[in-house]
């Protein structure tokens, strides 16, 4: 019988290890699930970066009612306010009664009146840091002004131009970044896409390995294909749909996010999507082997919560600590560390990447480690899934499903 | 020895201290039906999970032919497991589909198969259904057609009978009969021993792990004690006590119920009932397979 079978497509284990991919992906794809989640989260990003935009062109101005004596640093005010980096709006009011009611509906951002010398200034809830220092200047100067002519100075304003021309000579150490925000939102919305990634198709790896043993259609399979060709199979397919998912989601955010200007280190950007995929790819099969052996461990999918949750909670742990960590300062020793573990590395890494500015051999250190890891919790997640999957009824405990004869 | 010989050969499996199998062997011949027999836990499913590479042996081996099995060889074997399992949320089609190419067939030819086992089966009309949308009734024929769609060049049926109506029963008698018929050499489990009877060219009686008992249901049934039912009016009580080979169950007026050992030669019984005077009846009934079976696992929970 070795070769009488009339058919020729043959056991090859690669042929097989395909045949049980492309169940997975068809089966994925076609749930609504898949097609649900997708445009959700495509939808969300899509209001973050018109939020974000709206917010942005709504801030690039900054409205300034004068009124009474203060009408005479108008010009004053927006000069020395767009010195600090402040598109100042200003315009001249009928009364400072009128510019308290336009804060308040918020027409206006700050309201100025009085003298020059001792300004009023109304505005809503706080005044912008740069207005305040603009309107203090302008104070200062003014108060400086009349005690210099009391005082005889022939020209105040050379004495003044004088004292104004002084300036520091400030030698910046670590320059600021003025992207360092949008970096940083780019290394988060990354963050956050692998640990949903990595988390929800962990997880289906974990679902799909208890549905094969509760529907008892594994020991068919078994008989048929080697356990290692089963679980391969299972994760190479689940990992390629939420690969195309990753993809989807991060290409359209990024095309709406450059499109829409709110996102302008656009090479940044590409160089974490490229990351990202990389990272993916380590952090999956890290973690599917892990689910995958959890899965084995129960016969129910009653029971799978309780096998599947401290794997979840690792990456919810990784994930929310290492996101503020790195955030607070990406280029801290905390940060750096964490992104070398390899349970977090595939989370962490890609957003410290862009975000701060990461050595070559860091990222290789956490890429080796991470591939290690993976050779090992395969090696082991492997054993366990063959060990127990056709153990049925109770749950099984991770040490029965280790001992070397159980099957 | 025909190269498609299905040998069991010298099985043995532990578990724990509970041993599943000691030394278990039979040979399912090219066009031979097989008939595995013995109470739940004697190890029929153990053996036969055994045989698919679902379990591993202690010791032991199966050979198709000479030649230990491979995987290619357990991929060419229709298997349907004790418990019954298929993708509930698939459809018909997709999952034989699916299966027939798992077991080597082309995509082309999975279909052709399918198609053919689904007209077969009459479930044509639910090709696009979910398996979990069927009927009990058509769950148990995807099931079978799951194990025959890839054209097997062996089957291995662990209870194939349980939880099939009547005509789910016929079809299945005919499908095995069919596939034995074309030389395939087909093993399966049953405890309805009536079947078993009907449809096995030999049967395995199984006990505790140990081959009691293997043969044609002809050899064994002839081979076990059978009873003689003799009617000598003028015989005086007692008549047949000291025959040797010979037990007496009954002695009820004229009539004796006699129980023979296998080896006993009924005619000298004969020759000695006619040595009383007339004999008016002399019949002897061979056990059926239920009797044999019963009286073979008795033997063994007396021991």
């Amino acid at each position: 019988m070795s070769a009488t079978g009339p058919d020729t497509a043959g056991q090859g284990p690669v042929r097989i290890v395909a045949l049980v991919a492309r169940r997975e992906i068809t089966t994925r794809l076609r749930t609504k699930a898949f097609a649900f989640g997708t445009l959700a989260i495509v939808a969300g990003i899509a209001i973050y970066v018109l939020l974000i935009n709206a917010l942005f062109s709504d801030s690039e101005t900054t409205a300034i009612g004068v009124s009474g004596q203060a009408t005479h640093i108008a010009s004053q005010l927006e000069a020395s306010a767009n010195e600090l980096g402040l598109e100042a709006d200003v315009t001249t009011l009928a009364s400072a009664e009128q510019g308290r009611s336009q804060v308040d509906s918020g027409e206006l951002d700050a309201a100025v009146s009085g003298a020059a010398s001792d300004l009023e200034v109304v505005a809503e809830s706080e005044l912008d840091e740069r207005l305040h220092a603009a309107l203090t200047g302008i104070t200062q100067q003014q108060v400086l002004r009349a005690a210099l002519a009391q005082a005889g100075v022939d020209d105040p304003d050379a004495v003044l131009g004088e004292a104004n021309a002084a300036e520091l000579d400030v030698t910046t150490l670590e320059p600021a970044d003025p992207e360092e925000g949008q970096r940083l939102a780019v290394g988060a919305i990354m963050a956050f896409l692998l640990f949903f990634g990595i988390s929800t198709y962990g997880a289906y790896v974990a679902q799909g390995v208890v549905e094969e043993k509760s529907s008892r259609v594994v020991e068919i399979l078994l008989a048929a294909v080697r356990p290692w060709q089963l679980l391969l199979g299972k994760v190479a397919g689940l990992g390629l749909v939420g690969l195309i998912q990753l993809v989807i989601i991060a290409g359209l955010g990024l095309v709406m996010a450059t499109a829409s200007g709110v996102l302008t280190v656009s090479d940044v950007a590409y160089a974490t999507f490229a990351w990202g995929v990389v990272w993916y790819v380590l952090g999956f099969f890290l973690y599917a082997s892990v689910f995958a052996g959890a899965g084995s461990l129960v016969s129910r999918q009653e029971d799978m919560q309780s096998v599947v949750t401290p794997v979840t909670m690792i990456l919810v742990l990784g994930f929310v600590v290492g996101i503020n960590v790195t955030m607070a300062d990406p280029g801290g020793t905390t940060a750096a560390v964490m992104s070398l573990v390899p349970f977090f590395a595939p989370m962490l890494m890609p957003g410290r990447i862009a975000a701060s500015d990461v050595t070559g051999w860091e990222i290789a250190l956490a890429a080796g480690l991470t591939v290690l890891m993976i050779l090992v919790l395969t090696w082991l997640g492997g054993k366990i899934y063959r060990n127990a999957v056709l153990h049925m009824g109770s749950r099984l405990k991770l040490a029965e499903a280790l001992r070397p004869s159980k099957v | 020895m025909d190269t498609n010989t299905l040998n069991v050969v010298e099985l043995c499996k532990r578990y724990g201290d509970v041993t599943a199998l000691d030394r278990v062997s039979f040979a399912v011949r090219p066009g031979e039906l097989f008939g595995f027999v013995g109470s739940n836990g004697a190890g029929k499913t153990t053996a036969m999970r055994i045989i698919l590479g679902v379990l591993a042996a202690d010791s032991g081996e199966v050979r198709v032919g000479h030649a230990p099995i491979t995987p290619g060889m357990r991929a060419r074997i229709g298997y349907m497991p004790e418990e019954r399992g298929l993708y509930p949320k698939m459809a018909v089609l997709d999952q034989l589909v699916y299966l027939a190419q798992l077991h080597g067939c082309s995509a082309d030819d999975a279909h052709t198969r399918t198609e053919r086992w689904l007209a077969r089966m009459d479930l044509r009309e639910r090709r696009h259904d979910e398996v979990q949308k069927l009927s009990l009734g058509n769950q148990q024929r995807v099931q079978l057609a799951a194990a025959l769609v890839h054209d097997p060049d062996v089957l291995v049926l662990d209870e194939p009978f349980s939880g099939l109506d009547p005509v789910a029963v016929d079809v299945m008698s005919a499908v095995l009969r069919e596939k034995a018929a074309a030389g395939v050499p087909v093993v399966f489990s049953s405890h309805q021993l009536d079947l078993v009877e009907r449809l096995c060219d030999r049967v395995g009686i199984i006990r505790d792990g140990q081959m009691v008992a293997q043969g044609a249901v002809d050899e064994l049934t002839s081979a076990a004690s059978s009873t003689l039912r003799v009617v000598a009016p003028e015989a005086p009580s007692g008549w047949a006590s000291h025959l040797t080979g010979v037990r007496v169950l009954e002695e009820v007026d004229s009539q004796t119920v006699l129980q023979l050992e296998p080896s006993t030669d009924e005619q000298a019984v004969l020759r000695a009932a006619l040595e009383t005077g007339r004999v008016t009846e002399f019949s002897k009934q061979r056990p059926s397979l239920t009797e044999l079976f019963r009286n073979v696992v008795t033997e063994g929970s007396q021991q």
